[in-house]
């Protein structure tokens, strides 16, 4: 089942992967490094699908989208978090990784909570307490976008149909 | 309808008449900007979706900034990259390694004029506003629409009005005012809102220091700075716009969901305090911390009038012995000017290290990088955790006279006590 990692308020993109990692354009080599400044472990802790749990602001500061990249990489299948800063909002949709906004959620988590999301309804389940949190959901067209795994991916599938 | 200038300048740019907070248009580009680190992945993303060539060349600007010039092969690898891509799509616009930040570059060369609806891949290109235009930062995959079409499509920001009356006090800067405008505003207070800039005291800033404010917007969330043209705008511009503009106000009545006002004659030296930009104090209140590294520079702060403010604190003076100062002009302009006056010169005499005209120590990937348990005092825009190196390292935000001062007392302090 999908953990729960939770983090604070204003994880920056430089929280999530530092300057000095961004020559290395490729999503394997930033993964080794996603969310080290927060926890260098974090990396090789992390399972495919698991869900970051996050306060507000998350993804604040620089335009890079190697943070979106580097997160699904890592096999981070989500992020809920209060709120987002908006240009990670739109890279992360871009990238084909899920963005909810959840008022409630992070104060609900511990770290290593099994966690089940229902993006389609909004929805957000603490396993272990048995809690569910309302989150905004997310409208159809970026479904679209997130199921096609990205929006170049989007863009590729319609071109052929 | 009144509309503020955010609004005016979007309903102009999407064929409207007229366009309301919260409404999705999709809006022609005036000015596509990417840099080395942004660059490449638009450029793969073009391929990935088979885009030959980009909507219009005049338009596209690319500047090498970030790894300028490049300290590893990736980087280079990057630079070798885009000077393929421009050739092939005949982008004339590529200012290369020599030639400074995006940020101060852009201006410089006349791209940001009034009205403009500009977007880069890159989170400060809200410091064109300085020029009475729209300007926000995108992500690359964005910006690969952006390069194949010359369109995108944005959500109608709200708009807040700062309201700035009276003149600084010496040694008091444009810095200072946005760092205790974001210490009340808070990291994420303008998320998806246009702040415009207004009174009497917003006229009596430089150009530079206009673009010192707007470049701080998105560490507040804001989308868009702007702050309305005036003569000192056309002033810049007379010798450098590349093609005419119309300057675009705000209409009486518009709406602004948020208001607040300062009063700068009573404004103190302000920092920001590890380790985000909204833990603002006085400088007083942390006097004394020591520092050891200085760093003037980035696209925040590293032009002429921030290396004039710091040569005439350090002039015939040296910095304190243990304190690296790191001085990087924002463009290779700023250089030869600081050069010809005699400025680099006071600075060197000092003690302190000039490099090339780059983003430097402000993205901690290039030059600059504090070791664990190092405290940098710094002109730039962010002191996140690990933002110039080690996630050990501290970074205080400060203006280039308060970064001065506390290189040469080699400990954080106020500039209108040295």
């Amino acid at each position: 089942m999908a953990k729960a990692w939770v983090f604070d308020n204003d994880i920056s993109t430089d929280d999530i992967i530092s300057g000095r990692y961004l020559v290395k354009r490729d999503p394997k080599e930033l993964a080794k490094h996603v969310l080290e400044a927060m926890d260098p472990d974090f990396h090789s802790k992390v399972s495919p699908g698991d869900v970051i749990v996050a306060g507000k602001n998350f993804g604040c500061g620089s335009s890079r989208e190697h943070a979106p990249i580097a997160l699904k990489a890592v096999g981070v299948s989500a992020i809920v978090a209060e709120s987002f800063a908006r240009i990670f909002y739109r890279n992360a949709i871009n990238q084909g990784l899920a963005v909810l906004t959840s008022k409630k959620a992070r104060d609900g988590f511990k770290t290593g909570d099994d966690i089940k999301l229902d993006v389609t309804k909004g929805e957000v389940i603490n396993v272990r307490t048995k809690k569910a949190y309302k989150a905004e959901p997310l409208p159809e067209f970026v479904m679209n976008i997130l199921n096609a795994g990205g929006i170049l991916n989007y863009l590729k599938q319609r071109k052929r149909r | 309808m009144q509309m503020t200038i955010a609004e005016k300048i979007l309903a102009r740019a999407a064929g409207h008449k007229s366009v309301s907070p919260g409404e999705i248009v999709e809006a022609d580009i005036d000015v596509a900007m990417v840099n080395d680190i942004t660059g490449p992945i638009t450029v793969e993303a073009l391929e990935e979706i088979g885009i030959k060539k980009v909507w219009d060349p005049s338009k596209v600007v690319i500047i090498l900034d970030h790894q300028a010039p490049p300290t590893l092969i990736e980087a280079a690898q990057e630079h070798a990259l885009l000077r393929k891509f421009a050739a092939k799509n005949k982008v004339q616009n590529l200012f290369d390694v020599n030639e400074g930040v995006c940020h101060e570059v852009l201006p410089e060369q006349g791209f940001a004029l009034p009205g403009e609806l500009i977007v880069g891949a890159d989170s400060h290109t809200c410091t064109y506003g300085a020029f009475g235009c729209f300007a926000t930062g995108i992500g690359s995959t964005d910006m690969a629409a952006v390069f194949a079409t010359g369109k995108l499509w944005f959500r109608v920001p709200e708009s807040i009005s700062v309201k700035i009356n009276g003149s600084l006090k010496r040694r008091v800067a444009p810095k200072d005012v946005i760092l205790r405008v974001i210490g009340d505003i808070g990291a994420d207070g303008a998320t998806y809102r246009a702040a415009e800039f207004f009174g009497t005291g917003i006229g009596k800033i430089s150009i530079g220091g206009r673009m010192t404010m707007c470049n701080m917007g998105v560490e507040m969330g804001a989308k868009a700075a702007i702050v309305p043209a005036d003569n000192l705008t056309k002033q810049y511009l007379a010798r450098r716009a590349k093609w005419s503009y119309k300057e675009v106000y705000s209409d009486k009545g518009a709406t602004y969901v948020d208001e607040c006002e300062y009063d700068l004659p009573s404004l103190e030296p302000q920092v920001a305090v590890p380790h985000n930009v909204d833990n603002v104090r006085h400088v007083r209140e942390v006097a004394g911390i020591k520092v050891d590294q200085a760093f003037l520079g980035s696209c925040t702060n590293g032009r002429m009038e921030d290396l004039v403010e710091a040569a005439n604190i350090l002039k015939g003076k040296k910095v304190a012995r243990r304190v690296r100062m790191l001085v990087a002009p924002a463009s290779r302009e700023v250089y030869m000017e600081a050069l010809a006056g005699g400025v680099l010169q006071k600075l060197v005499d000092a003690g302190a290290m000039i490099s090339a005209p780059s983003c430097a120590a402000c993205m901690g990937g290039h030059v600059g990088i504090l070791a664990p348990g190092e405290v940098c005092i710094s002109s730039s825009n962010r002191n996140f955790k690990g933002r110039m190196g080690s996630p050990e390292a501290k970074v205080y935000l400060a203006s280039p006279a308060t970064v001065a001062a506390s290189a040469l007392k080699g400990e954080i302090t106020d500039p209108r006590d040295v």
